[in-house]
């Protein structure tokens, strides 16, 4: 089985997200300019299995639990994430909301202090250069964490857009957070970190963010993640990290969990992988993120494609990101989308795999507009043989996000 | 307000050309050894073959047996679904005959010996983790009639199996 065929096959599937091949079969010259993140002894001393996602040294998994295990885990307790990978940066000066606004769809004004949401950067054909989540950090500067694959083209953009803006005379300043990122994932994330943690979690709802200490340590604690579930994103001195992983993990509730199960969580959750479900060509329109766009925005037209993005929000968009379950073999990045008679193409799924909690196949992909349906029922084309399966409303599980006590 | 919340993976840059067969097997070769020798019920050890795709093969008179390395199965993980090839059908050395996917992964079987499959393993189908438990005993896959037994004088056998996992590490 495993030949060069195969392995080409495999590599191709797993391409935009962790490869499966162990890091030590990279070449001595590739590992040298492999990145490691704070954690990366810390994971190593905890056998993880180490890959290399985005130029950097990652772990997929840990020893003694498959993906699996792990993401259920995850499911119903709580799991500790490395993601200090990310990219995190400050956005400083007196003009910095309107500076941001430029760049991006947020009604960044507007935001409450200490409040983030999910933003995007778009191009000027109105496609998306990256997912992020901005945060309006009651410190006074802006709090914006992206992803680790966009790291130099984010970096780049943003510091040389505010250049553009100070020669105009306003007061902006980018400066990266040199910190870790920990993200601790599920339904019991609170009963791990209330304890070590000097601030009340019940009053931290979904994408509020504070300076606060947990375990003695300085952090910042932002309610967010890419899991579906309650939990918070934890940003800390680089070599605080590995100490307060270490708290985390000394309660028996919480798992490290790495790379592998970190996408199939995000996949039942109905939530893009960058670079797979959504690039420079995806508008938010078609991707389904125009909620994204506050109506301000809208109004104002002042990101970058604004005119086509509006444009589509009033004429709609001729193919769509849509949910699928289906059973038999997984459906994966790529593969073709037919019409229940299987007679037309109609779209091509964009990430996919076999759900852990469902015990069935999820997968996403974009489908021609009239065919998007929810309830409709479509054929995929694996190796040759169809599969049936359905457009299902996403996220594919119920999500566990704390909007407050009710 | 979002009741989405925030992609945050992104895509790997890894180097989209490395072969599989480059990876290192993740348990020591002792264990590896020492399991087909206690597990070979009916075959004395040195009677199980190897492909450089990392597939296993019996041989009893013009009958062959097909599995997948114990080295295979912990690369490719957990494995979630099989597809075995048709009782009856015929393939040629090298030619895709089925598949196995693990839930990073999708990967094709290659068919390490010409003929026509007279026996699936359904057991599998039914239970693909089977693989992963027991890959040179109950974890088989399928059974060829030969149509070149020569063809078997081309693969490896164990120790020249376990030098070149090795010198392909």
């Amino acid at each position: 089985m495993f030949s060069q065929r195969l392995a080409l096959n495999r590599i191709h599937q797993l391409s935009k997200f962790a490869s499966i091949i162990p890091e030590h079969v990279f070449s001595a010259r590739t590992m040298a300019i492999q990145k490691k993140t704070c954690l990366y002894d810390f994971h190593v001393q905890n056998d993880g299995k180490m890959v290399n996602f985005a130029g950097f040294s990652m772990p997929v998994q840990y020893k003694g639990l498959s993906i699996t295990d792990s993401h259920l885990h995850t499911r119903r307790n709580a799991s500790i994430f490395d993601v200090s990978h990310m990219l995190q940066t400050k956005i400083l000066g007196n003009d910095r909301e309107e500076f941001f606004e430029k760049l991006t769809v947020s009604d960044v004004k507007n935001l409450a202090e200490g409040q983030g949401t999910l933003s995007l950067f778009t191009n000027e054909k109105g496609g998306i250069e990256d997912d992020l989540i901005v945060t309006k950090a009651a410190e006074g500067y802006l709090y914006v964490v992206s992803n680790a694959g966009c790291l130099e083209k984010d970096l780049e953009y943003m510091q040389k857009a505010a250049k553009n803006f100070r020669d105009q005379g306003k007061d902006v300043q980018v400066e990266v957070v040199k910190n870790g990122l920990l993200a601790l994932q599920g339904p019991k994330m609170k009963d791990v970190l209330q304890p070590l943690i000097d601030c009340q979690l019940s009053e931290l709802t979904f994408m509020r963010s504070v300076l606060t200490r947990v375990a003695g340590i300085d952090c910042r604690v932002t309610r967010c993640g890419y899991t579906g579930e309650d939990g918070v994103e934890i940003s800390v001195a680089e070599n605080q990290a590995a100490i307060l992983a270490e708290k985390l993990l000394d309660n028996p509730l919480t798992r490290l969990a790495g790379l592998g199960a970190r996408d199939t969580l995000r996949l039942e959750a109905g939530l893009c992988l960058y670079g797979n479900d959504m690039n420079g060509e995806t508008t938010p329109v078609e991707a389904v993120l125009a909620w994204t766009i506050p109506k301000r925005r809208r109004l104002d037209g002042k990101f970058p494609g604004a005119s086509i993005i509006n444009r589509q929000l009033k004429e709609g968009a001729t193919k769509k990101r849509v949910g699928f379950l289906s059973k038999g073999p997984p459906v994966r990045e790529g593969t073709v989308i037919l019409n229940e008679e299987g007679t037309e193409e109609i779209g091509k799924i964009t990430s996919g795999c076999p759900s852990p909690s469902l015990k069935q196949n999820v997968s996403m992909g974009y489908i021609m507009k009239n065919h998007s349906k929810i309830g409709s029922k479509v054929r995929f084309l694996v190796r040759k043989k169809f599969v049936d399966g359905a457009i299902v409303k996403m996220p594919f599980v119920p999500m566990g996000y704390y909007h407050g006590e009710k | 307000m979002a009741t989405t919340a925030v992609a945050k993976l992104t895509r790997v840059f890894a180097p989209k050309l490395v072969s599989y067969a480059k990876c290192r097997p993740l348990i020591p070769q002792s264990k590896v050894l020492l399991r087909s020798y206690t597990l070979s019920a009916t075959k004395l050890a040195n009677d199980r073959y190897f492909t450089k795709d990392h597939e296993w093969v019996t041989v009893d008179g013009g009958e062959a047996t097909v599995g997948i390395s114990d080295h295979a199965q912990t690369n490719l993980g957990e494995i979630v679904f099989v597809q075995l090839p048709d009782v009856s059908s015929e393939f040629s050395l090298g030619e895709e005959c089925g598949a196995l996917e693990s839930v990073k992964a999708a990967s094709d079987i290659i068919c390490p010996l010409s003929g026509k499959v007279f026996a699936k393993n359904s057991a599998v189908e039914d239970d693909p983790t089977k693989i992963n438990q027991s890959p040179y005993d109950d974890g088989w896959l399928f059974k060829l009639e030969m149509t070149n037994t020569k063809e078997v004088e081309e693969l490896m056998n164990e120790d020249e199996y376990h030098k070149f996992l090795k010198e392909d590490d």
